[in-house]
């Protein structure tokens, strides 16, 4: 008598089911975004007249101002945030045993592991205090600290399937320590430094709550625009937008996957 | 593969030396945009509030005395215990428990069929599962603001097939909040523990089936306390960050539906906000998260030896 240890009855149905639940929302924001029809109740056509409104109409200025600022931060954020995580993730896998080296852990993955609000108030009351003034650079700086720990898994993760015997044979060749990381451990760890860029640059790009309290009067991000929006009653316009910046989000994790599978490929040490 | 014959060594003579440089940014910037802002908060929820916002430097227990003490309106009477803000952070956990509860009757089956597939269809069904943990959370709740509003898709479905004569009235509800926190933090359920069953080996299963085990014994008695590790992480990747939620409680509930995270921004919002008080209720859930946290390292610790 056997019987199949790894099939259950009803689990591929309820994986259908949690599919069906991840999807089905966002989905039908997609087709009520092409609803022919000023009121979000009523279906009445396939028009593009929203994608339309949200380049053209009378909140356009406000769409643009806040997705300008939301690409600047993300972008500047990403890179910053990407570039001392990959410094941290040298230091800690490279860096053997040292003291205080699980507190060093603890503190970079601090960001992941206080609530967001938390963080949000916290951050507020620092840059209130020392007369930070609120806006576009305390939105950046926030956003810094909190891609910080988003980067550094993926890099450091990458980094702990590379031996050092590369950095050691370009040593030997005399290579100096930048040289050393510039053409030798660069390269190897390029796919891990992406997907951790990528990574920091959605976080970012996503965020809400720590931008709505540290953003100041005045400053919208794509976040705080569409649920300053929202808040008075879910417009078509909305759903335009949101459907743009879904698919702006799955193009980014869709790249970001494809990068991890060609860094699998080229993996060097990955015997098995 | 001839890099493979090697011992694996990460520790590299060439980085070594210079690794507290490596580290000083982290160090600097999470140290001093992160440690400090929570110590200040720390301070800050023993202060005195100010009208309009921000403190007055005096020291006070008004913002925890407030949260649990109702001495009238003009404070002079004997206190008695004010349930509002209790009952707020009860709601909390209850909610909290509650996705998590969800998410893993949900999340476990699908993470146990995904870790059974062939390794080729495996990665694309995970990449499904990570779609969605990518897509902007704020969008997501509004997504699912729009499909079960009063005359939304819905309602208009169940209408349609005669299910319902009206719609249901889901908006606004606890209920609505729940079903929000269980999708907005659905695959953080998934994931761990799919990671857990992709490592469990299947042999324990037929040796098992081999001594005529019934299927779900099997399932109960060996699968589940070996993956035990990744169902702790899920849980608490879905409770943590339920537990705090602002979006879900303030886009799908009501006045009736106040979690910790309404309670923690109202306090910032306008006028009538009181930052010490919100710097208190800050804390008080920091500290939970803290207490939860500790129990999973302890766990992890002791598994480990």
């Amino acid at each position: 008598m056997t019987f199949d240890v790894r099939r259950y009855r009803g689990f591929f149905g309820l994986t259908m089911l949690c599919l069906f639940i991840l999807y089905v929302p966002l989905l039908v924001v997609m087709v009520y975004s092409f609803n022919d029809s000023r009121s979000i109740t009523n279906w009445e056509g396939v028009s593009l007249r929203w994608y339309v409104d949200v380049f053209t109409g009378p909140e356009s200025e406000k769409f643009k101002q806040a997705a300008w600022n939301s690409l600047t931060i993300a972008l500047s954020a990403a890179i910053v945030s990407t570039t001392i995580a990959t410094a941290a993730a040298i230091g800690m896998v490279r860096g053997g045993a040292f003291r205080g080296k699980s507190a060093t852990f603890a503190l970079i993955s601090l960001p992941i592991m206080v609530p967001e609000i938390v963080t949000a108030v916290a951050t507020l009351i620092f840059f209130s205090t020392i007369a930070f003034p609120l806006g576009t650079l305390s939105i950046l700086v926030a956003h810094i600290v909190f891609c910080i720990p988003f980067a550094y898994l993926p890099i450091s993760a990458r980094l702990q399937g590379i031996e050092a015997s590369y950095e050691e044979a370009a040593q030997d060749l005399y290579a100096g320590r930048w040289a050393t990381f510039r053409h030798v451990l660069f390269p190897i760890m390029g796919p891990g430094i992406m997907s951790g860029f990528l990574l920091a640059f959605i976080i970012s790009l996503d965020d809400f709550i720590i931008t709505n309290f540290v953003k100041g009067a005045g400053v919208e991000t794509l976040p705080t625009a569409i649920f300053g929006s929202v808040k008075q009653g879910i417009q078509p316009n909305i759903m335009a937008l949101s459907t743009l910046l879904l698919l702006f989000s799955i193009a980014l994790v869709t790249l970001s996957y494809f990068i991890g599978k060609r860094g699998e490929a080229l993996q060097p040490d990955r015997g098995d | 593969m001839a890099a493979g014959t090697g011992s694996g060594r990460t520790v590299s003579a060439t980085f070594r030396p210079i690794r507290g440089w490596l580290l000083l940014p982290s160090w600097a910037i999470i140290g001093f945009f992160m440690v400090i802002p929570v110590l200040l908060m720390l301070v800050y929820s023993f202060l005195t509030k100010e009208f309009r916002g921000g403190v007055i430097w005096e020291p006070t227990l008004a913002a925890y005395d407030q949260f649990l003490f109702d001495r009238g309106l003009f404070g002079d009477e004997p206190p008695t215990i004010e349930w509002a803000y209790i009952t707020i952070f009860i709601r909390s956990i209850l909610q909290a428990t509650g996705a998590t509860l969800l998410c893993l009757l949900i999340g476990f089956p699908t993470a146990f069929f995904i870790a059974t597939r062939p390794a080729h269809t495996r990665a694309i069904w995970l990449f499904l599962i990570t779609i969605p943990y990518w897509v902007n959370l704020l969008i997501r709740t509004v997504s699912v603001r729009f499909l079960i509003r009063d005359n939304g898709p819905l309602n208009d479905f169940l209408l349609a097939l005669g299910l319902v004569d009206q719609p249901l009235g889901l908006i606004n509800t606890n209920f609505a909040v729940q079903l929000g926190l269980f999708y907005s933090y659905l695959p953080f359920m998934v994931l761990p523990i799919y990671a857990a069953v992709e490592r469990y080996n299947f042999a324990f299963s037929e040796a098992a089936s081999d001594l005529y085990a019934p299927k779900w014994t099997i399932l109960r008695r060996i699968v589940i306390p070996v993956v035990k590790p990744g169902i702790i992480a899920g849980c608490i990747l879905v409770f943590v960050p339920s537990l705090g939620a602002f979006l879900a409680p303030d886009l799908l509930g009501g006045a009736k539906t106040y979690m910790i995270g309404s309670l923690i921004e109202e306090q910032f919002k306008g006028n009538a906000g009181n930052w010490p008080f919100g710097a208190a209720a800050s804390m008080i859930l920091l500290s939970m998260v803290l207490v939860v946290l500790l129990f999973y390292a302890r766990g992890q610790s002791r598994e480990g030896a």
